[in-house]
């Protein structure tokens, strides 16, 4: 029961940091909630799929199929961070002062909130499709039902709690810098997913390591600690990263950066008007 | 121009890693009974070398080390290909994440 508990307890934690950063960087939007549960939703049903494809995934491109299909989804997250982080850049002012706004342009599909939502569905199905494999094992092997029917609301419990802690956390921002650190939660998130996708591709001998282990930090904070662990999903921290991995995380967040400073300096909308009548409401 | 190169570039180190593989040092894992044989594995240092996981449970394993940062999923009753170093000198610690009391082995690079 512990065990089952443990493991659905880490995994379910990697999800939930994700979901809460996204749910903080939605913060005002209308009708999140059912984003947010929707992707959630949409996500169980993928890791489903994924784990009862998992054979053919294995199988898939001469044995690598696992790992190019993991990095395929962690590059596929970063490139949707991507696109809101910029797009938020050029349009944050607007964002907290016309929330209303906001959420019809999700609705209509037009804005890259749909973006961080899927960014929701593809943590969870990729979190979720290990915990169904490792549930599906423990019952064909005989864990015992009791096992399973505490040990799995255990593990979730815990896993949502520490999202929650986060999330409440970062509520406490002042609404000044708010969006500004969601921005950079979401761009140290994206830069920490893509060096777990580049290492998943040096697992499948697609890519150089290029220096196995840049240093080793693992006596003060261990990979397999549950703080090196949020860590690790939060601004993807590892002990001790592979070059390339390194690579990968400078790559994203400078792009970013550039990125954003580029859409800030995108000349400015007329509406003077709109934003002083709107403070005055205020 | 440029980008042709930069493809060229990448392209040509793609080449060269998959050609390495060939002429790799290739070790055997075998999960049974939820256990690894042989549970140390010993492995030369500063070399790039695969090991094949083999699984002869009924049920999947996870193998997987926090020390030289590998995670791959093992279904029953098949075999997966896992890349690992070039690694210092040491010991490094692996297990099954779904059976973490009994799966458990060393990797020992000398």
């Amino acid at each position: 029961m512990l065990g089952v508990a443990l493991l659905v307890f880490r995994e379910v934690l990697e999800a939930a940091l994700i979901v809460s950063i996204v749910a903080a960087a939605t913060r005002g939007v209308v009708r999140r909630g059912t984003y947010i549960g929707g992707g959630i939703a949409l996500g169980v049903l993928g890791a489903i799929v994924v784990a009862l494809c998992a054979g053919a995934i294995a199988e898939s491109l001469n044995g690598s199929g696992q790992e190019l299909f993991n990095a395929s989804v962690l590059f596929a997250a970063v490139l949707m961070i991507a696109w809101h982080v910029i797009w938020m850049s050029s349009h944050s002012r607007e964002l907290v002062q016309h929330m209303q706004s906001v959420g019809s342009a999700v609705r209509a599909g037009s804005s890259s909130l749909t973006m961080l939502f899927a960014v929701v569905a593809l943590a969870v199905l990729r979190e979720g499709s290990e915990i169904v494999l490792f549930l599906y094992g423990m019952a064909a092997g005989g864990a015992g039902i009791n096992g399973l029917l505490v040990g799995i609301p255990l593990g979730i419990a815990g896993g949502v709690a520490v999202g929650f802690a986060l999330y409440f956390g970062l509520l406490r921002i002042p609404l000044r810098y708010f969006f500004t650190a969601t921005n950079w939660m979401l761009v140290l998130l994206a830069a920490g997913l893509a060096s777990t996708g580049a290492r998943f591709l040096v697992q499948a001998n697609w890519l150089p390591a290029m220096g196995n282990q840049l240093w080793d930090t693992s006596a003060l904070l261990s990979n397999g600690s549950v703080v090196g662990q949020a860590l690790h999903i939060l601004i993807g921290y590892d002990a001790h990263p592979a070059g390339i991995q390194m690579a990968f995380w400078l790559a994203v967040v400078v792009l970013l950066l550039i990125g954003m400073r580029m859409s800030t300096r995108a000349p400015p909308r007329a509406a003077p008007v709109a934003v002083d009548s709107t403070r005055s409401a205020a | 121009m440029k980008r042709g190169l930069v493809a060229g570039l990448i392209a040509m180190s793609l080449v060269a890693v998959a050609a390495s593989a060939a002429e790799m040092p290739e070790y055997k894992l075998v999960i049974k009974d939820h256990k690894f044989e042989p549970a140390q594995l010993a492995v030369p240092a500063n070399t790039k070398f695969k090991v094949l996981v083999s699984n002869q449970d009924s049920t999947p394993s996870e193998f997987e080390s926090n020390e030289f940062n590998r995670e791959k999923i093992v279904l029953p009753n098949s075999e997966v290909t896992v890349f690992i170093g070039p690694l210092d000198k040491g010991h490094y610690k692996f297990f099954d994440d779904f059976h973490q009391d009994t799966g458990n082995g060393v990797l020992i690079v000398q």
